[in-house]
């Protein structure tokens, strides 16, 4: 057993540092995770970017394009106000089911419901035609939300009564959602056989800003409606609900370990039958205000995936209402922007690739990654 | 001992066998054989070591020292597989089985055979043949969620004798069984040894190991007690000595505190377990005003389901629950918790806190509603956190800030959380499920004291444990409970007797026969 080997001379080239990921020990920082969202977005612009120059177009120029008519100027800013009002509101719906780990698919549905409920006050008609706008305005956005809710309660009441998984029958109330309104714009309601409802008298519509232009020019041919208004408020309320009430602990608790909430006395079914409740409204309320904000009439192909990206804003806020309202704004300005980029792919690629990088991100929420230089032992 | 026997075919021999897990010794210098033909039970309480040394024969663990030789040759198996290989099987307490896939194909899954094509009819009938020799009554074709938790056990029994065992390991293979199906369990095993196979029968219930096993092996925390003996010649009383043994009980300081009124009161409760099989049969006790009542018993004898339907958490099939002369049978948790009622869960993760939320949320949790942390619909943040700082330093519980996610908490310091929550609400009943499982020494007597000065402040604490030193030290009378029924009380802290009655024997029948 003679040593015959040659000591290598040179030894091989290493990579000189170690790479080591590790499980946080301590609460990670309170920066760490906007930060990790906004990484998100920026890393699905970059691959949109590739996308853009494979296609043959010039990334840049594509993505100044897009500022420039989304939030350029006061008239396209309000345009994309007005793609992200119904995201807000969807979003929200979305938030408060997350929270509660309440897998809410339904979103989609939930705004059909609600914009058929809002359409009801007009077309039945629950209110006289002439009824004065803020008549309107209440009743529509309370049917709107009433259905939306009802949409919501009936998984929640399924699953809290026979835990059916709710993942899957939020989405298949989803189609029920769009063919019941199929049956109202195709038949019941149809205008002149249009698959298509007349248009509501004016004073139905909810205010615009292009509504108060007489006095104030400034605002003339600006569409963002009253809906906003509605958005922004539910985001206050849902944000000191979720955050400052004994129900957002509930939720909270729930949301985090079920088995503690029952331990603790917390009601686990109705609160599942609630959160759903309220997260149907919420849903309801962004179909009932694009109708009577924006579309003006029941139709199909009102909403362009509205409940599914909700689902998406959700995550990029972190389930933070506030943050949904954020959120939103940059969903509205790519929404918008579909309409000037082509291929016209582009935006809901990058929507896609934002969801894959934030639900990718949670890795490094969870997990600190040192590196460290090799050490010769 | 028995040089007469030397002449039986030793098929399994381990010997010094020693296995570290961080902080325990499970095994400590083990001495086990196994002959040819014969059942050889394992005998001990919970965590003494039992499944550790089989896990290692059937290549789950690799012992730090010791050597095993199998049918004659050395043996030191990497993995199941290789164990299997050499005919060493192991049937597990929870089956590892597919639900959804019939029997055969449960039984084939993982081998080579078949490769492609499945030829089902062909490996049924092979699955059938093997079944009939040992007696194992089976419908091979028959999925696996279709047929009932004693049929699952023969699918894994079977699934080891398919793959040519010889030696098969059962680690308490009755804990699932109704008493219908042990016995047909029994006669399985004994077809089974009567042609030729070795098993060995791990329990702690002493009626069974009399009942199968032509030999016993006694361990306890993790040292064997005694090795190899027939059981025709010992009796259940030594072996109930043998198993908890008689070692010097660390006591705490304990004052003297008056016992006052009946706070619990259990008469003939009846309830299920989560699978639906009736777990307790009709428990009675009751606990008095300033005292610590231990319930002592091997795990999965009902302590959890009895700890649950005092709270409100399982529903109550029969009997009643009083507390303080008001009955709460089936009440809601909440009007539990409002009544005084208090509950240390035993799985401190999973139950007793929300891992991902704040200590403060956490503390939180069981007067979240009440004022003055709850005004109206509001809960008060500065309240709350004024509330959990106080407790923060009261009960010292290390952790950096209140608003620290309790998943990053040592076992100890969340263990302070859950008490500190439950002892600040004063309750008038504590129940307290293994609330020193897991913790280091100086962490235990911290909880010890807490319980202590919850006693002499008059709550009444039911204490359930399998920690024996821990009752025997902390408990002013002792129940112990089997098969969830009563065995009896003891309040001397007799513990050959609690021994017997821990394994299954009524404390009027070790009476009588204690008088003969």
């Amino acid at each position: 057993m003679a040593d015959i080997s040659v000591k290598e001379s040179a030894p091989k080239w290493q990579f000189p540092f170690k790479i080591k990921i590790e499980n946080r020990i301590e609460n990670p920082p309170r920066w760490l995770s906007p930060v990790l969202s906004l990484a998100a977005v920026i890393i699905a612009l970059l691959i949109g970017a590739v996308v853009i120059k494979i296609a043959g177009g010039d990334p840049w120029a594509a993505y100044v394009h897009i500022a420039k008519f989304s939030l350029g100027s006061v008239g396209v800013l309000s345009d994309t106000l007005v793609k992200a009002i119904p995201l807000m509101l969807v979003g929200l719906a979305c938030s408060i089911a997350f929270r509660m780990k309440l897998w809410n698919i339904g979103a989609e549905g939930q705004f059909f419901l609600g914009a058929f409920g809002a359409s009801m006050v007009v077309l039945l008609p629950v209110l006289p035609m002439e009824a004065p706008k803020w008549q309107f305005i209440l009743v529509t956005a309370g049917f709107g939300m009433l259905f939306g809710a009802l949409w919501g309660f009936i998984p929640g009441f399924l699953k809290a009564r026979y835990n059916v998984n709710e993942i899957i029958s939020t989405l298949m109330m989803n189609y029920i959602a769009i063919e019941w309104n199929n049956y109202f714009i195709y038949g019941v309601w149809s205008e002149g056989g249009f698959q298509m409802s007349r248009m509501f008298q004016r004073n139905a519509w909810f205010p615009r800003l292009t509504d108060l232009a007489k006095r104030w020019p400034f605002f003339g041919g600006l569409t963002t409606h009253f809906g906003l208004v509605l958005a922004i408020v539910a985001a206050i309320i849902l944000w000191w609900v979720l955050s400052k009430s004994r129900w957002g602990y509930e939720i909270r608790l729930i949301g985090d370990n079920p088995r503690a909430a029952e331990y603790a006395g917390i009601s686990i079914k109705k609160n599942i039958v609630l959160v759903m409740i309220v997260s149907g409204a919420l849903a309801g309320l962004a179909g009932a205000s694009e109708i009577m904000g924006v579309v003006h009439r029941l139709q199909g192909a009102i909403s362009p995936g509205y409940g599914y990206t909700g689902i998406i804003i959700a995550w990029l806020a972190k389930l933070n209402p506030l943050a949904v309202i954020l959120a939103s704004i940059l969903f509205g300005a790519l929404i918008l922007a579909g309409r000037e980029v082509q291929p016209s792919g582009i935006p809901t690629l990058i929507q896609g690739l934002i969801m894959v990088f934030l639900i990718a991100s949670d890795f490094f929420y969870r997990n600190r990654v040192r590196i460290t230089r090799k050490v010769e032992d | 001992m028995d040089n007469e026997k030397s002449t039986h075919e030793l098929v399994v021999q381990m010997q010094s066998i020693t296995k570290q897990f961080p902080g325990v010794v499970a095994n400590d210098q083990v001495d086990f054989d196994l002959r040819k033909g014969e059942v050889h039970a394992l005998l001990g309480e919970n965590g003494a070591g039992k499944s550790t040394l089989m896990n290692v024969l059937a290549g789950l663990y690799k012992a730090e020292a010791g050597s095993i030789i199998v049918h004659g040759k050395p043996a030191n198996f990497g993995s199941p597989r290789e164990a299997i290989e050499a005919g060493i099987g192991m049937v597990h307490q929870h089956f590892m089985l597919v639900p959804s896939q019939s029997v055969t194909e449960n039984i084939l899954l993982g081998l080579k055979e078949p490769r492609f094509r499945m030829k089902l009819p062909e490996y049924t009938r092979k699955v059938t043949e093997i079944a009939k020799k040992f007696g194992l009554q089976i419908d091979a074709e028959a999925k696996v969620w279709q047929i009932s938790v004693g049929e699952q056990q023969r699918v894994e029994i079977l699934k080891m004798l398919y793959r040519g065992a010889d030696i098969l390991i059962m680690d308490e293979p009755t804990a699932v069984l109704a008493p219908t199906e042990i016995d047909e369990l029994f006669n399985t095993l004994r077809s089974m040894t009567e042609q030729g196979k070795s098993i060995v029968f791990i329990s702690h219930k002493l009626n069974e190991v009399v009942d199968i096993a032509d030999r016993v092996t006694v361990l306890q925390k993790g040292k064997v007690t005694s090795a190899g003996i027939n059981t025709k010649d010992v009796t259940k009383a030594d072996l109930a000595h043998l198993m908890v043994g008689r070692e010097v009980i660390f006591r705490v300081e304990k004052k003297d505190v008056e016992v006052g009124e009946v706070v619990l009161n259990v008469n003939d409760l009846k309830a299920f377990n989560d699978k639906g099989i009736q777990s307790l049969n009709g428990v009675d006790l009751n606990v008095k005003e300033g005292e610590i009542v231990g319930l002592a018993g091997v795990s999965g004898n009902g302590q959890n389901e009895l700890a649950e339907a005092l709270t409100g958490l399982r529903p109550v099939t029969e009997g009643t629950v009083e507390v303080n002369h008001k009955d709460v049978t089936n009440q809601p948790v909440k009007l539990g918790i409002r009544h005084g009622i208090s509950l240390i869960p035993a799985d401190r993760t999973h139950v007793g806190t929300a891992p991902n939320l704040s200590m403060t949320d956490n503390v939180i949790m069981k007067n979240y509603d009440q004022s003055p942390i709850a005004k109206g619909w509001r809960v008060l943040t500065s309240e709350a956190n004024k509330y959990a700082s106080g407790l923060k330093d009261s009960f010292d519980i290390m952790v950096p800030t209140i608003d620290t996610s309790v998943r990053l908490l040592s076992g100890g310091n969340l263990q302070k959380v859950i008490l500190a929550r439950e002892i600040s609400s004063e309750p008038k009943l504590m129940i307290a499920v293994q609330p020193t499982r897991g913790l280091d020494v100086g962490a235990i007597e911290g909880v010890q004291k807490l319980l202590l000065s919850q006693r002499e402040s008059g709550a009444a604490i039911l204490l359930i444990s399998e920690e024996l030193e821990e009752l025997l030290s902390l408990s002013d009378r002792i129940y112990v409970i089997y098969e969830g029924k009563i065995m009896g009380e003891v309040n001397d802290g007799d513990i050959d007797k609690i021994g017997q009655m821990m394994t299954g024997t009524p404390l009027e029948q070790i009476e009588k026969e204690g008088v003969n």
